[in-house]
Formats: structure tokens, C-alpha cells, sequence
């Protein structure tokens, strides 16, 4: 994965997002509660508890409101009149309020913990289910990077929406409306004074948050920028250290982050004068209203128990008036969780054939594919591997550029191995790709004895065809479950046959637990030889009835190549194949080959009739033009059939990861 | 792959579960090298080993250019909590003095004195406020700004060696995620964290100045909370941390499916996958739960003693002003204060949270930087002699070489090798003979364990990184492109060259092609949409780097794995036409490459088994004329 040009990119969140996402643009009319509402058939099953909730976090915060009331009742009453009684009575009315509001607070917690839990890990389950099956060309235009942070960070920040923002939103509102009219009830005059500076207040915080976001969003770009550069700069560490070029890179560096610092600055400005405002606003308030309330007290108009209360109770509404701005600042921020979140959801499944009623439910694609039980059955006489016109361009190529693979007509007869050979960026890899249908092709058909593979289910389709890519990719799971992924019903004595004619037993016997052991990224490191090997074991277990190949022993030395290469003919004896080939020694595998330049199979043969018929084949395989010397960089003129080979595309294998 | 954490919330709000998030973990790059270390040694755990007080001389470290602003900042920060706290001793005053003043004197001063006094104090509030915010942000991003810096210069600097062993993934997280948990705490809990602690000692103070025995009691509510708080503390830890072990694990496996979608999708793991991401996304949902019900344990303790305290206190409070033996302003004022007091231990035990997170933060980081670069820089560098002439190579010489990890596994056994200036070597061998051990030796990005590597008679530990690096250039298999033009990524090799150079490095190659095919040419974009660059052309586009630096010495560690056979042919012509007269140690599986090699080395478990020109060898009976037969008949 070191050196791909995507997967280290985890750039900017919004500058990394390649498709035209509509939610990471900026756009000034996108309705944050719109977005939110998606939400609710997530919400649905845990509504009630999350409504009661809301309504438990009501009622303990208006009990908090209660305590000054408590406070004024005994200034003004037992205090005043020397009464032990009336003191007990109120101090056991303080405790009582105060029990209730601790075990209210336990109270809402208590019964949203688990049921948000659950809607996390279920959207997180959704999400991941809908990523394992949405096609490769979806995976070549997002970073896993972006992916897994909406699997991880944004979903976590939805739950804490749900158990936060949301509720208090609620709650606090409510508090604030029954705290004024508390104040207002006792005394309206001092109440007016008080809330005089609320309204403007949380009218300055939702601006201040509306140019914090801004700031903040611009800080959070540069942390991707700059993240980018330290990754690059550990990835690419070899090649610095290589060429010397510390120097130039420390640069980049620093750019980035006097640029981060610049903002990061920008952002404390504005919260700092927004705590500022905070601070001193409501206090000129609470101070005014107390010279009033004192003349008022020393008039005999006001009793200062009520003065008490009334400043008590201002206090205590200080902390829901401010919350609000940032209360919905973290709704805001939930809303763009939500359609980072949607934007991988709404990306549609590409219609599986027979299944085409089953994705009209786009929030829970189905677990396995039932459809594949009523796929037509293939025909009785095999016809092998036939591609017919097929044309091929990356859904996100420049609308100009020349299709990568442009009326390829390809036919592998049953039970052959075809070759398959062309220039570095001919589209060998991409032509691969089209047959499990990994891309779609954008015109033309593929057809597996005679059936149309788009009228296959997809899940079918791939168990007729077993592949090996040229980056072995092992999970994190034993050797022997790595490689009987390959086939659904094989078993030990597959196994070890296929291990076999992979030349792998050897290796994986001295392996600490033989078959049993771990391998993949949390288990042993094997070498890019010994994956590739298991790789091929992979597809060949299952005893397929189609195989596709791309430049399946390109890690190997030369030995293990020739001895796999023997094992190999004699495995694929009932097999229909197709190998990409770099190399003369791959070739012999096949029992033709065909030349893929120019976006087409520009010629079929035997290795040997090629070499003879054709000169940019000789070319590839001999690195000689047609059997004459080079002539200075004859080879590398523009315009001869070798460039042509190269032009069709600069696109293929670097998608392949 | 990697994550960068991005959605973060803006600021502290007071949501006590937030701190305690676990911040997206960096999944491991790639599988490391065959040549791996074993499995036990430190490498293999996230935190290396750092001296005792790291962390702290770490933070201190970087504190200390700053001390001015953080003075400044504390003084504010007192100053400032003490205009906030004094608003109900004003409450105090006014009911106890200002009333009976005005009412029975009709005299205004005290009043006055209330008014100036609550609106002094307000705007002070917000002035302070506002000036602390300001420095204290202006302290903390510097620090921020200065430990990133150090992460990314000591990573630069360290060996190779390290970064063989120190995963990608987990060095990145250093410079992401960890930093970032810093960032979390110095922006928002390090503030509120004084803050509180400020205000509620101020309080103490004051209540203990208003009444000494209502002071005792408000103080002696601390030991109970201080137990739970402490109690929390040691709970919440330990379900944290079982939380990230599960969200890591849930990562891994989500990253895996990601990065191998291909085969996911080729050998329909999609069910399977299914069912494994359920178990674990199952058991991080019953852990989340435990630990947001830990939070909700502490908060409902901690608030019921709270509320306990003040009813106990204001009973006790309101007693006494029935005997007369306290004023009913400072029972007021009591109140109030005790309002406040307890207010903010909701948010005490979350920022505790985040001080622990920063710290184990801080650990990992202080571990990387105690790593000593086992390459070192000369302390007084050496010179090379002057190059015959521009495009002539020079002589290496390997004398008394050996070379062993640290565990004293030898990769490489005692041997002497002479290179003479201008011949090209061809290394071959199986897979951890030690080949590229000898690579990486000579480009020093490793030292050997015994023995010297010379050039042109001089140590290479005696050279300083650029006289190095102008003399000796090492292209890998992995063909790394950074983001930039393709015309950029070329540069690498010279930064000041020409475009004409470039392009010409280029050519030589037999890049030029394909790159002006692409969509913007040399000014593509290589990590933006339509640059998909195939493995092959990376690999190209490493030669030409490597063309336009012109070594005198180049080594090519498999550097033609993924080129198919006329990218092959264009390199061995550019090296015997461009760089010809170079001295070149070329290692390759393919045997192709030994064409154009003057001599052979054949390595078999870390030793020189055979030497001898190509033809020799062929001729010969050892291993390499088994090889090469094989090799030739694979080509029939």
C-alpha cells in the first residue's frame, strides 16, 4: 500500500473528497436540519427512550431552578422568623431537590447510554456493509483514509449529538422559558433587566459561530494539508534520504504550518472576543439589577430572600443562554456528519441483474445476495471467455482523454490460457478488472460460456471466476483461511494441493503453526514472494472454471517461477484463462497469446507466431525491435507502435491497488 | 493508510463524554520487510522506551522559550477569576451594608460603590478574558507548532533502519493523532482545567474569609468528591482503554476490507465480513455503553454530594442567622458561592480524561524523540576529492564489513569487496541473502556493525549528508511519487535543474512518452483525477530522478521490478549511455539485468559466494550458471 498515489493522500477533507460531493463543498443554502432528519430511521427504534430523555433532562433542570426558590422561601420565612422547624422543613426540601436532581441526571443518562451505542454501531454496520459493495471505481476515488473517518469520527460525533446537543436543545430552551417567567413572576421590573442582554447575547453567538465554523473548517483543511506532508515525508522517506532532500520538504513543512498557526490564531481572535461579550454582558446585567433590587430592597418593595432568588436564578440560567451558540455549532457539525455520511450511503449499488428490486432499500443493502439461487443457468456447450467490443473509460476521466480499452474483441476458448500482453499503461490490468465485473464496462459485452456476465448476479458471477492480482493482498487471518476464501467447498485435501502447485508448502510447513498461522497485517510478515504465492494458492483452490491472472509471479525468482509455471499448466488443464504476462516466462504459461495496444487486441497467435508476425510484440518480449538492434532510443521515438501501445492510456495499473 | 482526524468539534461545551473519545487510530502501514526484527523487542508496541521524565522535560522543553507569555498568561488568568468571583460579595455587601445605608441614612455611597464595583468587575472579566485567551492561544499554538516540527525533523533525521522497523502508520499517528490530543487539552481542558481550579480555590478562600466555619465546611466536601473523582479516575481508565482496544480493532478490520476491496469483492468476503465486523462492532458497542455509564456514575455521585453539601451547608448557614450569629448577606453569598463551587465537577472528571489521554500522548511522543539516530552526522565532516571529471564514477571499498541487527542475528558476515570506479556490479542471490543489506550499506542508510564503507578512500561516516547524497543516489522498488507535477517529482533529483533537463532526463529514460500523454503533461498532477500512474511508470519516473541527480555512484535495489521488458531495455541503455562511467551496484531477480553488468556477485545467507564477470560464471558450475540456465530456458 507504501507507494500508491491514493492511499497515502489523506488530504484536506474537502480537497481529498475527489467526487463532486456536494456536502463537503461549502454551499451557503445546505439545510442542517434537513441533513439531520435523515437521521431518523436510526433514531426510530431508540425514539422513546431518547424522548424520555429529553423530558427527564427537563425535569432536572427544572428542579435546578427550584433550589433558589427553596433558598428565598427560607431567607424570607423560617430565617426571618427564627424557626427551627421551618429550617429543617427547608433544608430537607434542599436535599430532596437536590437527590432528585442528581438521580434525574443518572436518570437520562442511564437510558440513552446503550441504545446510542447501538445507533452508532448499527450506522457503522450500514456504512460498512454498503462500502464492501459498492464497486472498485468508487474505491479508487476516496482515500480509505476519508472512509474510515466517517466510520470512526463522524460517527461518533452523530452519537454525541443524539445524547447532547439534541437533548439540550430541547432542555435548555425549556429552562430558559421557565426561568424567565420565574423571574418575571417574582419581579417583573428586575426580570426586564436581567433579560434585556439574552436576546442579543445568543444573536452574537450564532454569528460568532457561523465565522468560527468558517475558521474552523480552514484550520481543519490545513491539519489534512499538513498531515499530507508528514506523510508523505515518512512514506517517501527512502527517496529523501536517497536524493538529500530534507532541506526542500522542511520547507513544505513549515509553510503549512506557519499557515496552520496563522488560523489557529484567527480562530482564539474570535473566541476570545466572544467569551469576552460571554463574561462581561450578562454580569452589567445581573449588576444593574442588583443596584435596582437593593433600592428596591432598602424601599421595603422587595424582600432579599426574593433578591437572592431573582440573582440566583439569573445565574443559573447563564450557562443554557450561553450553550446555545455552541449547542448548535455541534448540531451543525452533526449535519455535515450526516452527509459525509449519506454521501457514502446514497452512492447507489450498481444494480445487481435480478436483484434490482432489493436496492430500492438504499439505508440497508442486503447481507448476502439471495438472488443468486434464480440466476439463468449457463449454457450446456462451454464457449469459454468472449469479450465483444468491449469499450472502457474511468467514470471520472477527463471528458477528452481516449478510452482506455476502445472495442476489444477477445476470445478464450474453454479450457485455454490466453496471455494477455502490451505496453506498461496498455489497460491489461483494467481489462482483468472488467471481467469480474470489479469496473463495468462502458460498452461492449463479456460473456462466460455464452451468458452475458451483466445478467449474472454479481455474487455468482465472481464464484464462476477466481482471480490473482499482481499485489497480493492477505487479511489478517490463518493461511489456510486466506487461501480456502478462493473456493467454497474445498477443503484440507484442496488446500494442499493448491499450496502445491503454488510451491507454497514448503514455506507456510515451516511456517510456527504450519496453515494455522496468522498472517495479513496482525499477523506474520511475509515477503512479497511468499504472498504472492498464497495468492495464486488462493485462486486456484477452488478449481475454477474461469481464471483471471494479473502477472501472477512477477515477485517470484526464477527457480519457483519455472517450478510454479509446471504445476500451474497441469492445475489450469480444465480451467478457461487469461494471464496478464510482462515476461516470456509468463507467456509459456499460456496456449496463445494476444497483444492488447492501442486500446485493442491488435493481434492473436502462439508466442512464436508472434514474435515472428509481429514487431511491437517481439518488442515487449525480447526488448528488441522486431529482432533488429536498437538503434540510440529507437524504441522510445514518438509515434512508432510502441508509443502508440503506451498513449492509449496513462491510466490502468496505477488504479489497481 | 492513514487517518487524519477531521470533524472535530469546535470547542469546549461542556459535554463530559466528549474529551474521553477516542480519536481515530492509525492502522499499521504496510507489512514490514522480510528483514524484520523478532517479535519481542519494543518496535512491536506503540511506545518506545524513553528515559524517566521525558514526558515532562519534553513539555518543559518546549514551555520554556515561552515562560514570559505564561506568566503573563497565569497572572491574567488570577486576576481575571477574581473579578469574576467577587459578584456575589457584592451581593453580600449590598444586602449588608448598601440596604440599611440607603434605607435608614438615605445615603447613596455604598450603592454607588456596588454599581462601580459589579460593573468594574464585569468588564474586567471580559477583558481579562478576552487578553488570556489570546495569550494563552498564542503559548499553545506555538508549542503545537514547535512539537510538530520536532516530530517531523527527528523523523527525518532518524535512520532508515528505524523507519524499517517504526511502521508508517504508527510514525504519522505520532504526528496526527497524538499531537492532536495535546492540542484538545492545551485549547480546551488545560484552560478550563485552571480555571477551575482557580475559581474554586478563590471561592474557598472567600467563603473562609466570610465565615470561617461555613469556609471549613464547603471544605471538607472536597474529601468525598476527591475520593470520587479519584475513584473515576482509576475506573474510567481502565474501560477507556478496553474502548480503544476495541474501536482499534474495529479499524483494522474496517481499513483491511477497504484497502483489499478487490479480492473482498473477487472472492465474495462481503457476508463473512459481515459477520466478523458485527462480533466487533457488537463489542465495542457493549464497551461504549460501559464506559458512557461509568461517566453517568460519576456525575450522578458527584452531584448528589454536591447538592448534600449545600443543603447541609445553608441549614447549618440559615441556623445561625436565626441566632444572630451570622449576617443574612453572607448567608446570600454563601449560597451563591456554593452554587458556583460545584458547578463545574460534571466537567472535572472529562477533563481529566483528556489530561490522561495527552499524557500517554506525550509518553509516545517523548519515545520517539529519545531515538538516537543510529546514521549520525559527522561531527567535523570530510571532503571528497575532486571528481576526475563531470559523469566519472568512484571506487568503493568495503573493508572488513559486517553487518548484524541488534539481537546479533548477522545479516552479512566479515567480507572486503573492492568496486573500482566506472564498473557496474550486478548482486544476485535469494531472498535475505543480504543483498540489500549491502545496498542500504553503501548508501549509508545504514552503518555497518564492524568494519568501514570507503568512497574514494574516504568513510562515509565522515561525510555530511549533502556531499553524500550528491555522490552516492539509491533507487528502490518502491517508486514513491510525492504530490506535485510529474515535472516536480522528477526535480527531486536536482532541484534547480531546467525543465529542458528535466524533460531530457526524462527521454533518456523513456518517460517522456507517457508523460506527455498524460492529461497536463509534465505539469499533471500525479494524485489528482486522470494522473493514474501504473507502477511501471513510477518506476520510471524514479530513473529519470535519479538520471537528472548524476551520481557518481548509483544503486538500484530491484529498481526494475515492475517494468515490463522494454522499460527494462530503456534503463540499461540509459546506463550505459547516460551514466556510463558511473559506478553502479544493480540487485535484481531478473537475470536480464546481468547483461550489462561487468562483474557478479552471487550472495547466499549473508555471504559472497561467487565473483566474476557474467561469462565466467555462465561457463562455471555454481549457483549462478544454475540460475542463469534455468533463467535462458524460461526465455526459449
Amino acid at each position: 500500500m507504501t507507494a500508491t498515489p491514493t492511499s497515502g493522500a489523506t488530504a484536506s477533507p474537502a480537497s481529498a473528497d475527489p467526487t463532486p460531493a456536494p456536502a463537503s463543498a461549502p454551499e451557503p443554502k445546505r439545510s442542517a436540519v434537513r441533513s439531520l432528519l435523515r437521521l431518523w430511521p436510526y433514531v426510530r427504534p431508540v425514539r422513546v427512550r431518547l424522548s424520555a430523555a429529553a423530558l427527564v433532562g427537563i425535569v432536572a433542570s427544572c428542579l435546578g431552578l427550584a433550589i433558589p426558590l427553596i433558598l428565598k422561601w427560607l431567607v424570607d420565612g423560617p430565617v426571618a422568623d427564627r424557626d427551627a422547624g421551618g429550617v429543617w422543613l427547608g433544608g430537607a426540601l434542599l436535599l430532596g431537590v437536590g437527590v432528585a436532581e442528581a438521580a434525574l441526571f443518572g436518570l437520562r443518562r442511564w437510558l440513552v447510554a446503550r441504545p446510542l451505542a447501538g445507533v452508532e454501531a448499527a450506522m457503522r454496520a450500514d456504512l460498512y456493509g454498503r462500502l464492501q459493495r459498492l464497486p472498485v471505481a468508487f474505491h479508487d476515488r476516496w482515500a480509505s483514509g476519508q472512509l474510515l473517518s466517517r466510520a470512526t469520527t463522524d460517527l461518533q460525533l452523530l452519537r454525541m449529538f443524539l445524547a447532547f446537543p439534541l437533548t439540550f436543545l430541547l432542555v435548555n430552551t425549556a429552562t430558559i422559558v421557565v426561568g424567565c417567567t420565574i423571574m418575571l413572576l417574582q419581579e417583573w421590573t428586575l426580570g426586564l433587566v436581567v433579560l434585556t442582554p439574552l436576546l442579543p447575547l445568543a444573536a452574537l453567538c450564532w454569528l460568532f459561530e457561523v465565522r468560527y465554523a468558517v475558521a474552523a473548517r480552514r484550520a481543519q483543511d490545513q491539519i489534512g494539508d499538513l498531515t499530507t506532508v508528514v506523510e508523505e515525508a515518512v512514506l517517501g522517506i527512502r527517496v529523501i534520504k536517497g536524493f538529500g532532500r530534507h532541506r526542500s520538504q522542511a520547507r513544505a513543512f513549515h509553510a503549512q504550518s506557519d499557515l496552520l498557526l496563522h488560523t489557529e490564531l484567527r480562530k482564539a481572535r474570535l473566541l476570545a472576543g466572544i467569551w469576552a461579550l460571554i463574561m462581561a454582558l450578562p454580569e452589567v446585567a445581573v449588576g444593574a439589577a442588583l443596584v435596582l433590587g437593593t433600592v428596591q430592597v432598602a424601599d421595603g418593595d422587595l424582600s432579599a430572600g426574593t433578591l437572592v432568588a431573582f440573582l440566583s436564578t439569573a445565574l443559573a440560567l447563564r450557562w443554557p443562554v450561553e450553550s446555545l451558540g455552541f449547542l448548535l455549532a455541534m448540531s451543525n457539525e452533526a449535519a455535515t456528519a450526516t452527509d459525509r455520511f449519506f454521501e457514502v450511503m446514497d452512492t447507489p449499488v450498481p444494480a445487481d441483474a435480478a436483484a434490482l428490486e432489493r436496492e430500492t432499500e438504499p439505508e440497508r443493502p442486503p447481507a448476502t445476495d439471495p438472488a443468486a439461487r434464480t440466476a439463468p443457468a449457463a449454457p450446456a456447450a462451454p464457449d469459454g471467455l468472449r469479450l465483444s467490443g468491449v469499450t472502457f473509460r474511468y467514470p471520472d476521466a477527463p471528458p477528452g482523454a481516449p478510452p482506455v480499452l476502445d472495442g476489444v474483441d477477445l476470445h478464450v476458448a474453454s479450457g485455454e490460457t490466453l496471455a494477455l500482453v502490451g505496453g506498461t499503461g496498455s489497460g491489461k490490468t483494467t481489462l482483468t478488472a472488467l471481467v469480474p465485473r470489479l469496473h463495468e464496462v462502458t460498452s461492449g459485452r463479456i460473456t462466460l460460456d455464452g451468458t452475458d456476465v451483466t445478467t449474472l448476479p454479481r455474487e455468482r458471477l465472481r464464484s464462476l471466476v477466481a482471480v490473482a492480482f499482481e499485489e497480493p493482498t492477505l487479511f489478517s487471518a490463518t493461511v489456510a483461511e486466506n487461501v480456502l476464501m478462493g473456493g467454497a467447498d474445498a477443503g484440507a485435501r484442496e488446500l494442499r494441493r493448491a499450496l502445491r502447485v503454488a510451491q507454497a508448502e514448503g514455506f507456510v510447513d515451516a511456517l510456527p503453526e504450519g496453515t494455522g498461522t496468522q498472517v495479513g497485517e496482525q499477523g506474520l510478515s511475509l515477503s512479497g514472494g511468499q504472498r504472492q504465492r498464497l495468492a495464486l494458492a488462493r485462486a486456484v483452490v477452488g478449481t475454477p472454471r474461469f481464471l483471471v491472472m494479473d502477472d501472477p509471479l512477477s515477485a517470484l525468482d526464477v527457480r519457483t517461477e519455472a517450478a510454479v509455471e509446471a504445476a500451474l499448466r497441469e492445475a489450469l488443464a480444465g480451467t478457461t484463462a487469461l494471464v496478464v504476462a510482462h515476461r516470456p516466462s509468463t507467456v509459456l504459461l499460456a496456449d496463445r497469446v494476444a497483444l492488447l495496444s492501442g486500446g485493442r487486441i491488435t493481434a492473436v497467435g502462439t508466442h512464436r507466431e508472434l514474435l515472428r508476425r509481429s514487431p511491437e510484440y517481439a518488442a515487449l518480449m525480447t526488448g528488441e525491435r522486431g529482432g533488429e538492434q536498437p538503434d540510440g532510443d529507437g524504441a522510445d521515438t514518438p509515434g512508432d507502435a510502441d508509443g502508440g501501445a503506451r498513449t492509449a492510456d496513462a491510466a490502468t495499473e496505477g488504479s489497481v491497488r | 493508510m492513514t487517518t487524519t482526524v477531521d470533524g472535530q468539534a469546535p470547542d469546549g461545551t461542556g459535554d463530559p463524554e466528549r474529551a474521553a473519545e477516542p480519536t481515530a487510530a492509525t492502522p499499521t502501514a504496510p507489512p514490514a520487510p522480510p528483514e524484520t526484527a523478532p517479535a519481542d523487542d519494543p518496535f512491536d508496541r506503540d511506545v518506545l522506551p524513553a528515559p524517566p521524565g521525558a514526558s515532562r522535560a519534553l513539555l518543559g522543553s518546549l514551555l520554556r522559550p515561552h515562560r514570559r507569555r505564561v506568566a503573563l498568561a497565569a497572572v491574567l488568568l488570577l486576576v481575571q477569576q477574581a473579578a469574576v468571583q467577587a459578584g456575589p460579595l457584592l451581593v453580600a455587601y449590598a444586602i449588608d451594608r448598601a440596604v440599611p445605608a440607603f434605607r435608614d441614612d438615605g445615603d447613596r455611597g455604598p450603592l454607588v460603590a456596588v454599581a462601580v464595583g459589579y460593573l468594574v468587575c464585569a468588564l474586567a472579566a471580559g477583558l481579562l478574558q478576552f487578553a488570556f485567551i489570546r495569550t494563552a492561544a498564542r503559548v499553545n499554538q506555538r508549542v503545537l507548532l514547535a512539537l510538530r516540527g520536532r516530530i517531523y525533523r527527528h523523523a527525518q533525521a532518524l535512520s532508515v533502519d528505524f523507519h524499517d522497523r517504526y511502521t508508517s502508520g504508527r510514525l504519522i499517528s505520532r504526528a496526527t493523532t497524538d499531537v492532536e490530543s495535546l492540542r484538545e487539552l492545551l485549547d480546551e481542558g488545560l484552560q478550563e482545567l485552571l480555571t477551575i481550579s482557580v475559581s474554586v480555590a478563590y471561592i474557598c478562600a472567600t467563603l473562609l474569609w466570610l465565615d470561617l466555619g461555613l469556609g471549613a465546611a464547603a471544605l471538607l466536601s472536597f474529601v468525598p468528591l476527591a475520593l470520587l473523582v479519584r475513584n473515576f479516575q482509576v475506573r474510567s481508565m481502565r474501560v477507556y482503554r478496553l474502548r480503544s482496544t476495541a474501536i482499534a480493532a474495529v479499524i483494522v478490520k474496517f481499513a483491511e476490507t477497504m484497502n483489499g476491496i478487490r479480492p473482498v469483492q473477487s472472492f465474495r468476503r462481503e457476508a463473512a465480513n459481515d459477520a466478523a465486523f458485527r462480533e466487533l462492532n457488537h463489542r465495542h458497542l457493549r464497551v461504549n455503553g460501559d464506559a458512557i455509564l461509568e461517566m453517568a456514575r460519576y456525575v450522578v455521585s458527584s452531584r448528589l454530594t454536591a447538592n448534600t453539601a449545600v443543603a447541609a451547608v445553608v441549614v447549618w448557614g440559615a441556623y445561625r442567622v436565626a441566632d444572630g450569629g451570622l449576617a443574612l448577606g453572607v448567608l446570600a453569598a454563601a449560597a451563591l458561592y456554593l452554587r458556583r463551587l460545584y458547578d463545574p465537577i460534571d466537567h472535572l472528571g472529562m477533563f481529566l480524561n483528556s489530561l490522561q489521554s495527552a499524557a500517554a500522548s506525550l509518553e509516545k511522543i517523548a519515545g520517539l524523540l529519545a531515538q538516537r539516530p543510529s546514521v549520525p552526522e559527522p561531527a567535523e565532516p570530510r571532503g571528497l576529492p575532486a571528481r576526475a571529471e563531470r559523469g566519472h564514477g568512484r571506487e568503493v571499498v568495503f573493508e572488513g564489513v559486517r553487518f548484524t541487527y541488534r539481537t546479533g542475528a548477522e545479516v552479512l558476515a566479515p567480507f572486503d569487496l573492492t568496486l573500482p570506479a566506472g564498473q557496474t556490479v550486478a548482486v544476485v542471490g535469494s531472498t535475505g541473502a543480504g543483498k540489500s543489506t549491502l545496498a542500504k550499506l553503501l548508501a549509508r542508510f545504514y552503518d555497518p556493525s564492524a568494519g568501514r564503507v570507503l568512497l574514494d578512500g574516504t568513510d562515509l561516516r565522515d561525510l555530511d549528508t549533502a556531499t553524500l547524497r550528491d555522490a552516492v543516489v539509491m533507487v528502490t522498488q518502491e517508486a514513491f511519487l510525492f504530490s506535485g507535477t510529474v515535472a516536480e517529482n522528477i526535480a527531486i533529483g536536482r532541484p534547480d535543474a531546467s525543465r529542458a533537463e528535466i524533460e531530457g532526463a526524462a527521454r533518456a529514460i523513456g518517460a517522456h512518452d507517457f508523460i506527455t500523454e498524460l492529461p497536463d503533461g509534465y505539469d499533471t498532477d500525479v494524485r489528482k483525477r486522470g494522473g493514474r500512474i501504473s507502477a511501471g511508470q513510477r518506476q520510471l519516473v524514479a530513473f529519470a530522478r535519479a538520471l537528472l541527480a548524476d551520481p557518481a555512484v548509483l544503486i538500484l535495489d530491484e529498481a526494475t521490478s515492475s517494468l515490463d521488458v522494454p522499460g527494462e531495455r530503456a534503463v540499461q541503455r540509459a546506463m550505459d549511455t547516460v551514466l556510463r562511467g558511473r559506478t553502479a551496484v544493480v540487485i535484481a531477480h531478473r537475470l536480464s539485468t546481468v547483461d550489462i553488468a561487468d562483474r557478479v556477485l552471487v550472495l547466499a545467507d549473508g555471504r559472497i559466494v561467487e565473483d566474476g564477470t557474467p561469462a565466467e560464471l555462465t561457463a562455471g558450475t555454481g549457483r549462478f550458471a544454475d540460475l542463469h540456465r534455468a533463467w535462458r530456458d524460461s526465455l526459449a
